[in-house]
């Protein structure tokens, strides 16, 4: 058990539009949630990991630090980290499972904070100074006004509409797999008000073609915490830990338009290589889900299907249902229960591996579940398994 | 009034892709010693590392790879819809550009189109746009 890591806590604050709480506070709530669950303290905490670090620059996307959470917590750290150059977002538990393996930490907490929507409702405090001219890998898309990632994923999936005829009524099964999900999800509430519609999806407003309004996540405030604990720790933990079985990343080219895949494939089969399940073995998928498109990327790189097979995959949306033969995002996802930035699909994987999903807890006996970020360049998947 | 498009800040790497168009060139980074294309442009070969790279001005034709009809403005009175496509560019294996295809319908543009390079010229800056090949 020694060279292994574990998920152990995982915790979560209310996930809110505009919420007025201090997403300091909101990071101390989901804190004490995931330490309570694992039977720690923060003083045994000794480690702190994030993605992407503090954004001191647009504190919106991610207004607390490493330094922030330590501080106020009273953490006596060893290791930190918080990064944007990671292969996706997920890859902060990954950093995190290395060092407990490295036997450098013991029990690392493991952060995303978002404040998006409330800090639209600030700018002066949470959004960037505007700036008259566009540098960095903006300056490729911005002047064309393919402003906002919705244009950059719509550009593959129009692509695999047109080449492996993929339609509008199997993308939308995403969004309203989603929103029956998140109907079930005490926690989404602010976001989801009612189950989405195959008609109400066809007749929603585009954004990008071929994404409507459905397709796309919405800003929202929330933290997630999750706590990665060495195998040699457990001794102290008091919930049922979940291994992190493997991980996998990628990042071929740090470009949304010179790449001819996603990422997700290469991260996607990488994932394979690192363990002795197979895709067969997967009883629960939580799969990134920023844009409606990006689980098909998943689907197809880690194999469930064949490349181009994904709309057909989730055709009808049976398969991935809750009581389908793949269960996906089954909190509703981030189109379903908010923006939560990654690591809600570590959280909402481990709350199903312990059955702790109240309503919307699938059946049977779950055991091994895939948990994804990412999208476009960036991939991240992390394999999660009780045994 | 549409706004003005996003202004790219000109740096050593990528002035020539950006103000090329002055003299009617769209500027790829070429290598001259492995003759292969690196974009976005840097300041050395991203398939050999050379560092014998300079701005060529290549055809300015190529397909369109894939496409998107744009409905949200993202800007105040950013009139909409509008193409922004990716372009694969003709004797530029490996390079894409994401761009507007101008000057048709929205409807009429379509996966696989020809189209060539069109300068708008704003500040300084010669944004690449392109148009169907008719
Ligand atoms: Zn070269």
């Amino acid at each position: 058990m020694a060279k292994e890591a574990y998920i152990t806590g995982v915790g979560q604050s209310e996930v809110g539009v505009r919420l007025p709480r201090h997403p300091l506070l909101l990071t101390l709530d989901a804190a004490r949630e995931a330490v309570a669950e694992a039977g720690l303290t923060f003083d045994q905490i000794d480690g702190v990991f994030s993605f992407p670090g503090k954004a001191s620059g647009y504190l919106a996307f991610s207004p607390i630090g490493t330094d922030d959470v330590i501080e106020a917590l009273g953490i006596k750290s060893k290791w930190q980290m918080g990064a944007f150059e990671q292969p996706a977002q997920l890859s902060a538990i990954g950093m995190a499972a290395w060092a407990v393996k490295e036997g450098i930490c013991r029990h690392v907490l493991c952060f995303r904070t978002v404040y998006e929507a409330g800090g639209m409702a600030d700018p002066a405090h949470y959004m960037p100074t505007p700036s008259d001219t566009t540098s960095g890998a903006s300056q490729w898309t911005s002047p064309f006004w393919a402003t906002s990632a919705a244009c950059w994923v719509a550009q593959y999936a129009a692509r695999h509409m047109h080449r492996y005829g993929m339609t509008r009524e199997q993308l939308g099964q995403i969004a309203i797999n989603g929103s029956k999900n998140a109907m079930l999800n005490p926690r989404a509430r602010a976001i989801t008000k009612e189950e989405l519609t195959l008609e109400k999806y066809m007749s929603a407003r585009l954004i990008s073609t071929p994404l409507c309004l459905y397709d796309c996540d919405r800003f929202s405030d929330a933290s997630t915490v999750i706590i990665v604990s060495a195998g040699d720790a457990l001794d102290e933990i008091k919930c049922e830990p979940i291994r992190i079985a493997a991980m996998s990343g990628s990042v071929d080219r740090y470009s949304w338009d010179q790449v001819e895949w996603p990422a997700a494939y290469d991260a996607g089969r990488d994932l394979w290589t690192h363990t002795d399940y197979t895709v067969n073995d997967v009883d629960i998928a939580q799969f990134y889900d920023g844009f409606a498109f990006l689980p098909i990327t998943w689907l197809e790189g880690l194999g469930f299907c064949e490349k181009g097979e994904g709309g057909k995959f989730i055709e009808g949306g049976t398969r991935i249902a809750r009581d389908g033969e793949l269960p996906l995002n089954t909190s509703g996802g981030q189109l379903g229960s908010g923006r939560l930035h990654g690591f809600g699909f570590a959280h909402e994987a481990v709350t199903q591996l312990r059955g702790n999903g109240g309503d919307r807890q699938i059946p049977g006996d779950p055991k091994v579940a895939v948990a994804t970020s990412g999208g476009g360049p960036l991939a991240a998947a992390l394999l999660l398994t009780r045994d | 009034m549409a706004p003005p498009r996003p202004k790219p800040k000109l740096d050593q790497e990528n002035t020539p892709f950006w103000t090329g168009g002055a003299d009617g060139k769209l500027n790829i980074i070429k290598c001259s010693d492995c003759g292969e294309y690196t974009h976005p442009p840097r300041v050395l070969c991203r398939h050999c590392q050379s560092e014998n790279v300079a701005p060529e001005a290549v055809a300015g034709t190529g397909v369109i790879d894939t496409m998107t009809v744009n409905y949200q403005p993202w800007a105040k009175d950013l009139p909409v819809p509008f193409v922004i496509a990716r372009v694969a560019l003709d004797g530029v294996p490996g390079v894409y550009l994401t761009t507007n295809i101008v000057n048709s319908p929205v409807e009429d543009v379509k996966f696989g189109d020809a189209v060539r390079v069109t300068f708008e010229e704003n500040d300084g800056i010669f944004y690449p746009l392109f148009e169907k090949v008719s």
